[in-house]
């Protein structure tokens, strides 16, 4: 008989284990984390055991079901709506008061509870002693005890788990929060009259709605509202009229009393179940920190250690970076060598080579960097960054760990947003995202050399200095802005937790380091792809361009006319006239190419938006520069040495005479590069916004703001020197 | 606003107050809702014990030991806490 597979979910605090314990179950590729909130996403396995199907789903770590944070409410609402066959509560047992908070209210849900008491040999060593029997049965909950980093008790747990799900038996629900007797009264009688007047329509358990209504439990209130519709009305009034009460009597709101209940029963079943052997004990964890987090010598050893993954990053990732790009370099050569002249050829080359070799040639980075962020986390050293940092980070609006993603950006922006992921509040995630593409980006650099190098030859230094910082303090301005308008409100407490440090499992590295690369390559690439095609194709398309010029002849022409000059000069001259006549020949191919990209469509759209940038003091050559660095930012550099038609020889002092010859100043130059500080990050950039925050409407909207406030600045910049009488 | 039980000893403080080293009672949580709620569910109770095992090195935020884990919150946070130190 073909059974349904059997769901079962993992629940649990962040820190206790879980991820560990869901990889050992499943073996799926996933990260494994030591602070608070890494697991932000659901993610799900598949395995068979003893001939069943089983998909186990891996919930956000968390400390409730009050739906305060996304983690709490995405967990609450799978369990609610979901309704897996088991809930496996992964339970930390050396923190075993607290990790029954969320155990009794899993309790109350209408959900079969099995207990893992994880990391029981940690407990052991810390002298705490519990009596799982007795928990067992004080909850009529089985109770399985495990050591996930140990991959031990595993098979029980899965045992256990398939057999709660078989049983047929409803969940005994005889031991569970017991409040005090004025509050189980309000409980029973807005319970009936749920049970009265809208026990069909209400989807949930209605004891535990009643419970919900009276901690004013916004989700479950709009669940009420929306199916209820009139008949709600009465409901709420009840629930105004007994939470008054509840008031009255406690002297606080019902929420707080009801929380401190549950605490009350579970300090009850502490005294029964948990026995603490040896109270004094050597604490390794408190020893690390008492030198890692110490007032004087904390902060220069974390900024050894972020300065350490910085270069190693950076510099080390440079190494495989070359050996990509030469990688990529011989593969278009090949294809040069074997594919006839034609489209296809050029398509293949400039179009998907060259894409593809922009993309993979971030991987050394993100494989670094992640293996960095990996070995942070597991230590449980990332909580510790926030700690040291937060002081810092709290004046932007920010949290203390959105100081690891800003300052990747100075590297890349592309690994940088992927590592706010470790932000645990979305809207901490989302505005450490949108500001991150204002810290400058390596591939940035190259453009302001040029520009720097060309303008301000005696400060170069201070100017790139200068728009490094411009960037930040574009940052923090924006940060500022958007907490105080955008994302807003319910800002989340900073209460996090500082967990034990711990060995890291190389396993758990390898995976997590291999995760990110794969999600990378995989969801990333194809974007990107595609993007480097289009630019390409505007690039590159009309194929046939009326020359004002017939080049073909013009050169045939010079060939012709060298030529008879060669034949009839002397033979000292003749080595000097062959070099005159390359010289022209490139000459004309240069005017060629760039008469070619001026009448390309990405030249007719330049010389379109032109008067855009005009009153920044950009001109259309810069603007179709701007343009393709859409594709990577370095980019800028080698368009405007085809546009200011100096050809290949992009760097030195050609670039920079050609230059000052067409008409920018200084501070137009000050100008672009502002623009190019600011204005939309490179196409990887946004797709890993896109990625990381899952919506259109972010990654559109980052798109907007960065691009408009870089136009902002750039006119003010440009324009207010003018009138000061700089330009 | 609110009256707990039993009368508030001479010299309760706020947690933000405290030294390093401190041991402390917790008498009374006061805050926003959600601020609130949290510490609670973290198992910060009226009548829990606490050490402040330290404070940043920029002096925000504090670190607190409560029910045999290592717990850090702001300070700003921890002046919505009123505790009674031990000893």
């Amino acid at each position: 008989m073909p059974l349904k597979p059997f769901s079962i979910a993992l629940a649990g605090n962040p820190n206790s284990g879980k991820t560990t314990i869901f990889n050992n179950l499943t073996g799926t590729r996933q990260k494994v984390g030591n602070w608070p909130g890494v697991t932000v996403a659901k993610k799900e396995g598949k395995i068979r055991h003893r001939g069943l199907d089983l998909i186990i789903t891996d919930l956000p770590g968390t400390y409730s079901l009050t739906p305060f944070s996304i983690e709490e409410i995405v967990a609450r609402n799978f369990i609610l709506d979901e309704h897996p066959d088991v809930v496996i509560d992964i339970i930390d047992s050396s923190n075993l008061e607290r990790s029954l908070y969320l155990a009794t209210q899993l309790r109350e849900l209408d959900c079969k509870v099995l207990f893992a008491l994880n990391m029981t040999d940690l407990a052991r060593s810390r002298g705490i002693k519990i009596d799982t029997d007795k928990l067992s049965e004080l909850l009529a909950v089985p109770v399985v005890a495990t050591v996930g980093n140990k991959n031990e008790g595993m098979d029980r747990l899965l045992e256990a788990a398939v057999g709660l799900a078989e049983s047929e038996t409803d969940t005994a629900r005889r031991r569970r929060v017991k409040y005090s007797k004025d509050i189980e009264a309000a409980i029973s009688e807005l319970q009936q009259d749920l049970v009265r007047e809208c026990a069909e329509t209400v989807p949930y358990n209605p004891r535990w709605t009643a419970i919900k209504l009276l901690e004013d439990d916004k989700v479950v209130k709009e669940r009420c509202v929306s199916v209820a519709a009139d008949r709600g009305r009465a409901l709420f009034e009840k629930t105004d009229h007994l939470r008054r009460r509840i008031m009255d009597l406690y002297a606080d709101e019902p929420e707080i009393v009801m929380t401190d209940e549950r605490y009350g029963f579970i300090a009850g079943i502490m005294r029964e179940v948990q026995t603490n052997a040896t109270y004094r004990r050597v604490d390794i964890s408190r020893n690390i920190d008492l030198v890692l987090t110490n007032r004087f010598v904390g902060f220069p050893i974390f900024l050894f250690f972020i300065w350490a993954m910085f270069q190693s990053t950076f510099s080390v990732g440079e190494y495989p970076m070359q050996w990509i790009e030469s990688g990529v370099g011989l593969v278009s050569k090949a294809i040069d060598a074997l594919l006839p002249q034609s489209l296809l050829k050029d398509l293949v080359i400039d179009g998907i080579v060259a894409g593809v070799g922009s993309v993979i040639v971030f991987l050394p980075n993100i494989v670094i960097l992640f293996f960095f962020i990996a070995l942070f986390e597991d230590t449980g050293y990332m909580s510790r960054c926030a700690f040291l940092m937060d002081r810092i980070m709290h004046l932007i609006g920010l949290h203390g760990k959105s100081f690891i993603p800003m300052l990747m950006g100075f590297g890349c922006n592309v690994p940088a947003i992927m590592a706010a992921r470790t932000l645990e509040s979305e809207k901490d995630r989302i505005l450490t995202i949108l500001i991150t593409p204002f810290m400058s980006c390596s591939a940035r650099l190259p453009v302001y050399i040029v520009l720097a190098g060309t303008f301000f030859a005696g400060h170069a230094g201070s100017v790139i200095f200068a728009i490094y910082l411009l960037g930040i303090v574009m940052s923090i301005l924006t940060g500022r802005l958007f907490r105080s308008t955008l994302l807003r409100g319910a800002d989340a407490p900073f209460v996090m937790e500082l967990p034990p440090y711990r060995v890291p499992m190389l396993k758990s590295l390898m995976i997590h380091m291999w995760d990110r690369s794969k999600m990378f390559l995989k969801k990333m690439g194809g974007v990107i792809l595609v993007g480097s095609v289009v630019v390409w194709t505007l690039s590159a398309f009309p194929r046939t361009v009326s020359y004002d010029t017939d080049y073909a002849a013009a050169k045939r022409e010079a060939i012709a006319a060298f030529d008879a000059r060669i034949q009839a000069a002397a033979p000292d001259h003749r080595q000097r006239l062959e070099a005159l006549k390359d010289e022209s020949l490139a000459e004309l191919e240069r005017r060629q190419r760039f008469e070619k990209a001026e009448k390309s469509y990405m030249g007719m759209i330049g010389k379109t938006i032109a008067p855009v940038f005009a009153p920044l003091g950009i001109d259309w050559r810069a603007s179709v520069a701007l343009l393709t660095g859409f594709v990577a930012k370095e980019i800028v550099v080698s368009t405007m040495g085809v546009l200011y038609a100096v050809g290949d020889r992009s760097e030195g002092d050609v670039l920079q005479q050609a230059l000052q010859e067409s008409g920018m100043t200084p501070l137009s130059a000050f100008a672009l590069m502002t623009f190019v500080l600011l204005y939309v990050p490179c196409i990887a950039t946004v797709t890993t916004i896109r990625q990381e925050t899952g919506s259109n409407g972010w990654m559109l909207f980052s798109v907007a703001y960065s691009t408009g406030l870089a136009w902002l600045a750039a006119f003010v910049i440009y324009q207010g020197g003018r009138l000061l009488g700089l330009g | 606003m609110t009256v707990g039980s039993g009368s508030v000893p001479d010299d309760a403080m706020k947690l933000s107050e405290t030294r390093e080293g401190q041991r402390a009672r917790i008498l009374r949580i006061g805050g926003n809702g959600a601020l609130r709620r949290r510490l609670l569910e973290m198992g910060l109770l009226k009548g829990t014990d606490l050490v402040v095992e330290k404070y940043a090195p920029l002096k925000d935020p504090m670190e607190l030991i409560v029910k045999g884990y290592h717990v850090s919150l702001r300070v700003e946070e921890a002046a919505q806490i009123t505790v009674d130190p031990l000893e």
